[in-house]
């Protein structure tokens, strides 16, 4: 194993170790959503963007057993409307909501009768959807209680959004796919010669100095 | 009178009314009698009034919305250049009939306009956004209602300007503020009408916010709002406060033809609830 072998494998480790620690505190975020919103479940749901998908990425109480993983379309039901219009939305009544998709709470096991949904954005991208099932339902009419989603929803959105960027740069690293334009310029640089090295690390030293000027 | 700033720091960024009542908001307003919301609206239908709702499209047909005098879409050419189309009497998700259909509630005979600016998937572009806002304004509507925002900076300095030019144009533009704390446009900008939600169950309860952005409060909690497929639904949200002052305005501009922006915003402080003093 060479020394470019073992950094890859260092830093593969830590990817691997932050995504154990991001999940944990997605979990974390659910499980105090529930707790606070006395709900049946709270969920926070990863937005597949190849796939136009939203996967169950934690999940606290109905179906934490089974549900991680379970991958739903993207453009259907509450979830799929909060994160299109990215606005949060708050159903006291979902028999008579037009936008409840019954059958995709179907294949979950459980069906609520109310829901609040909130998209999750990072760096101005949506990144995925927090749904709280069955909350008490004086939740359901107030604005406080949209609030206090959208708090929970921000944490969500950040770790997720991390989430999902260690996942990038993980796959990036198994497959030795490499083509990000910092790490093309990092191998260029490592093939030139010493005149035009120093002459480059001038330009990026300029480069560094003008992007961190405030 | 309350301040907009404090030693303590920036103000604080509203967005919504939550945890103050009417009273706790009073302003005492030092301005001569006879401005009354019947003087402002009173006996208006909307008559005449041309309202455009930059949204997902309206429902054709709908009999909570009522006559759609025209559909428009932002389209992109084979260049990627976007234009304004008409297109057919359709809604991509809800979001726009709902908007609607609470400003026919207001103003029966007013002349709504859709213009569609979300997608398939809802979602819209700062670009699509910019092109839509500034036909709607070189179209001399007279009132837009904008039940929605971009947190992207950058798009930031066009949509200014274009508000501004709305607002010297005689185009009202009621903005809905982002539902969480975050900071968006245009719903920040002076020249627009920005409207949050407060959580009374009442159409007609309107309050003036004198620690702006956020400018007026609007009913925007649990709003029973017209849905695609003919249906009905409850809905929560900013979005549906601005529709509530888009129809006011419009009901003042049809029994007040020509009335600036200024002016109409100078009488829906006057006409707010919490704002006291006359006679």
């Amino acid at each position: 194993m060479n020394e470019n072998d073992n950094l890859v494998a260092t830093a593969a480790a830590f990817l691997g170790e932050a995504e154990h620690e991001h999940k944990e505190l997605l979990a974390s975020v659910v499980t105090v959503a529930r707790a606070l919103f006395t709900a049946a479940a709270a969920s926070v749901f990863l937005l597949d963007e190849q796939s136009g998908e939203l996967v169950f990425e934690a999940v606290s109480g109905a179906g934490e057993e089974h549900l991680i993983g379970q991958r739903f379309p993207a453009s259907r039901g509450i979830a799929g409307w909060v994160l299109g219009a990215l606005e949060p939305l708050v159903v006291s009544d979902l028999s008579t909501s037009p936008v409840f998709a019954r059958d995709l709470a179907e294949s979950t096991g459980y069906v609520p009768r109310s829901m609040m949904a909130a998209p999750l954005v990072y760096r101005e991208d949506p990144v995925g959807v927090m749904e709280v099932l069955d909350p008490t339902p004086n939740f359901l009419t107030t604005l406080g209680a949209a609030d206090l989603l959208a708090l929970f929803a921000g944490q969500a959105a950040i770790a997720l959004g991390v989430l999902r960027r260690n996942r990038a740069a993980h796959r990036m690293l198994a497959t030795g796919q490499d083509n990000t334009e910092l790490s093309q310029m990092a191998r260029l640089l490592d093939q030139l010669g010493d005149d035009r090295r120093a002459a480059s690390a001038d330009l990026l030293s300029s480069l560094t100095r003008l992007l961190s000027a405030r | 009178m309350a301040s907009a700033s404090s030693p303590a720091g920036p103000p604080r960024l509203t967005w919504n009314a939550l945890g103050r009542s009417t009273e706790e908001m009073a302003i005492q307003a030092d301005w001569p009698a006879g401005i009354t919301r019947d003087w402002t609206w009173g006996g208006s239908t909307g008559r005449g009034v041309r309202v455009c709702v930059l949204d997902s499209g309206i429902e054709g047909g709908h009999p909570g919305v009522g006559p759609v005098q025209g559909s428009y879409a932002v389209t992109s050419g084979p260049a990627g250049e976007l234009s304004v189309t008409p297109v057919a009497d359709e809604d991509t998700c809800g979001h726009g009939t709902a908007c609607a259909g609470v400003i026919r509630s207001l103003a029966p005979e007013c002349e709504l306009y859709s213009l569609r600016v979300f997608g398939e998937r809802y979602s819209t572009t700062g670009d699509t956004f910019i092109t839509a806002l500034r036909w709607a304004v070189e179209e001399s509507f007279d009132v837009v209602n904008l039940s929605l925002s971009t947190t992207r900076r950058r798009f930031a300095e066009a949509l200014h300007e274009i508000a501004d030019q709305a607002y010297f144009a005689s185009t009202v533009l009621v903005a809905a503020a982002h539902n969480t704390p975050v900071e968006s446009f245009p719903w920040r900008f002076a020249s627009v009408l920005s409207v949050g939600s407060h959580a009374v169950r009442d159409p007609s309860l309107v309050l003036y916010n004198a620690t702006p952005p956020v400018e007026f409060f609007a009913y925007g909690t649990e709003v029973d709002v017209a849905w695609p497929g003919g249906q009905r639904t409850r809905i929560t949200g900013n979005s549906f406060a601005a529709p509530h002052v888009a129809g006011y305005c419009a009901l003042t501009l049809a029994k007040h033809p020509g009335l600036t922006p200024f002016q109409v915003k100078s009488l829906l402080y006057l006409t707010s609830d919490n704002v006291k003093g006359f006679a």
